[in-house]
């Protein structure tokens, strides 16, 4: 069964301050939705909101049409699932056991532990590839593979909605494109329906089915990538000059920032050129600290 | 090699790892029992006059021994016995909050809501001149009471570890200030009696004692219990927690209200037995090593830590000390110590 996320007409903020006004948002099903926009614009925000961590002052989020806060919290989980931007992992807790905890929804007050939720455990291990991994305490692990096992946390849920908040923060590039690529097969395999926030803009244009671009807490624009991301809207939401061309790679829009150095006459691709064909002596590691 | 992976059943794999560890876990609980009921036997044969364990276990069984019936059926006995209670009570109390609040340093005795019961008992019994059950409730109520301030005070959307310590810490310091006063103040039989609630002990706990303390942990051990799995949840931060279903405020008040229970309970009938419950937490965490939940453990300790240290205090001594001196002289270390190693806060469990 597919299930059907929205935000309609929603105020969200903290105390008094209002970080985002009268949003409405359908998030398409099946798809990867990718949130973008500058610092502080809202855009996690709106994600907490999607998740229920933030009640909105107006408005409502909607999951299968009813207001999220109505429904019973385990049973959102069992649709909905998260990963949050700074999760702790207790002290020498084993990795198939933190990825375990993603079971609670699935059990109730006194239902035990059963061979469905090893099963589970397994297959999210076996996704995200951290199966060996299962025993180790998570310590001990690298940032990249510790980022994995939350992922795995988040897939053991089960949950046919995936909302994630900068996953691939603290990664390092190949990681990044490695838990975006993980993200990909679920929802190609699957059907998961994801959302996430990004803060790279290319990694964003490239994986999203559908991007959401966020000004100062209203909705800028959406729609494809190739609708979306253009020097007009890197100038408006990010409020930075900008050259958009086609990523050779991926066939998707490429947005390559015109800062104040190194830009040349930034018209064609000719200064790009130059630039790596003079590149400036590298600093010793040492000057960087 | 490859075939025999993939012919096993989906799930194999995680399953022994999950049952070696829970075996492991179970290892922790039997021989933290067994030792449990060894210092038990020891303390209830041991004394000024040392009985046999034969005599002890008929005394337990309700036959009249001659001498043993009285020293041990009616001393012995329930002193042991409310230390062991005692113990679960602030072993459990001790290591909800540690876990629920990430921070080893947010223990009821370290945040001041074993102050709160004291400082309460102490005004009662010097001003008001309060004994007994009266007593009794005034303490746990004024625990609670102070749990809530605490609580409300530390409240800005949601409650965080830092600042509900901080606050604590900061109340706690009231409240001794106002025990200090009411000491000052107080005529010396007074002091006598209001010295068993600064420091700890199991001097007055007679077959009186042991009933309300067993009743009212007969009620919160498996309310305890039933929470202790959105303790697993709370663990990984508030976002997480709401995320896998548990409301991360509503459910740290509901263990909140437990844990303050079960630490007030247990200084209403002993005192304030010093850092048991900072304690038992960290030392079942060593114990257990990841392989599963705190909770039990960290009671079974809690009881031993108080039978030794009563153990420790009546006979290994020299000098007869209350219980609370024994584990105060363990635990003030422990504090420096942590405090010295964590360039942060305290650390979580």
């Amino acid at each position: 069964m597919k299930h059907t996320l929205a935000v309609e007409a929603a105020t969200l903020g903290y105390d008094d301050r209002v970080v985002v006004q009268d949003m409405t948002l359908e998030i398409p099903q099946g798809r990867i939705t990718t949130i973008v926009g500058a610092n502080a614009c809202g855009k996690s925000t709106l994600l907490r909101a999607m998740a229920r961590l933030l009640r909105p002052s107006a408005g409502r989020v909607l999951l299968d049409g009813t207001p999220i806060d109505d429904l019973p919290s385990r049973e959102v989980a069992t649709i909905l699932g998260l990963l949050p931007q700074t999760p702790i992992s207790p002290e020498g807790i084993a990795v198939a056991d933190l990825v375990g905890r993603g079971r609670y929804p699935h059990q109730g007050w006194f239902r035990r532990w059963t061979a469905e939720d090893d099963a589970a455990v397994e297959e999210a291990l076996r996704t995200t590839d951290t199966l060996d991994l299962a025993d180790r305490p998570v310590d001990e692990l690298s940032g990249g593979q510790r980022q994995r096992v939350w992922i795995a946390m988040a897939l053991a849920q089960q949950t046919d909605v995936l909302l994630l908040d900068e996953p691939t923060t603290f990664l390092d590039v190949a990681h990044q494109v490695e838990v975006l690529d993980l993200l990909t097969d679920l929802n190609r395999r699957r059907g998961t329906t994801v959302v996430m926030v990004l803060h790279d803009l290319n990694l964003a244009a490239r994986y999203a089915d559908h991007l959401v671009a966020i000004r100062a807490g209203h909705l800028y624009a959406q729609g494809t990538p190739a609708e979306v991301v253009t020097e007009l809207m890197v100038e408006d939401v990010f409020g930075m000059t900008s050259r958009v061309i086609t990523d050779p790679v991926s066939s998707t829009p490429l947005v390559l920032p015109v800062g104040r150095h190194h830009s040349g006459t930034a018209t064609t691709g000719r200064a790009a050129d130059d630039e790596r064909a003079a590149p400036e002596a590298p600093l010793p590691a040492d000057a960087l600290r | 090699m490859t075939a025999t992976v993939l012919e096993r059943p989906a799930g194999a794999t995680v399953a022994a790892g999950r049952r070696a560890r829970s075996r492991r876990w179970r290892r922790v609980v039997v021989v933290l029992v067994v030792v449990l009921l060894a210092v038990l036997l020891l303390t209830l044969c041991v004394g000024e006059r040392t009985y046999s364990p034969l005599d002890v276990l008929r005394v337990v069984l309700g036959q009249d021994v001659p001498g043993a019936s009285f020293t041990v059926g009616d001393l012995r006995l329930p002193r042991a016995l409310t230390g062991v209670l005692v113990g679960v009570a602030f072993g459990m109390g001790g290591v909800m909050f540690q876990t629920m609040l990430r921070n080893v340093l947010a223990s009821p005795d370290v945040i001041g809501i074993s102050a709160g019961s004291s400082a309460a008992a102490v005004v009662a019994i010097t001003v008001f001149g309060l004994s007994g059950a009266t007593l009794s409730v005034v303490a746990v109520a004024s625990g609670i009471g102070v749990a809530g301030l605490i609580y409300a005070l530390s409240w800005r959307r949601g409650v965080h570890g830092t600042r509900l310590i901080l606050i604590g810490i900061a109340i706690g310091a009231m409240l001794d200030s106002v025990i200090s006063y009411a000491i000052s103040r107080a005529g010396i039989y007074d002091v006598n009696e209001a010295m068993r609630w600064l420091t700890g002990s199991l001097n007055s706990a007679f077959w009186p004692v042991v009933r309300p303390l067993a009743l009212a942990l007969l009620v919160l051990v498996p309310l305890a219990t039933i929470l202790s799995r959105r303790l697993g949840a709370l663990q990984l931060g508030d976002d997480a927690s709401t995320a896998l279903g548990v409301p991360a405020d509503r459910s740290r008040l509901a263990l909140l209200v437990v844990a303050v229970a079960l630490v007030s309970v247990g200084t209403a009938a002993a005192g304030p037995i010093a850092f048991v419950a900072f304690l038992a937490g960290p030392i079942a965490h060593r114990l257990v090593r990841g392989a599963g939940a705190l909770l039990w453990p960290a009671a079974l300790v809690g009881a031993l830590l108080v039978l030794v240290g009563d153990f420790a205090g009546q006979h290994l001594l020299g000098l007869r000390f209350p219980v609370g001196v024994v584990t105060g002289v363990l635990g003030a270390p422990y504090l420096l110590w942590l405090l010295a190693r964590s360039n942060r806060t305290g650390g979580s469990l």
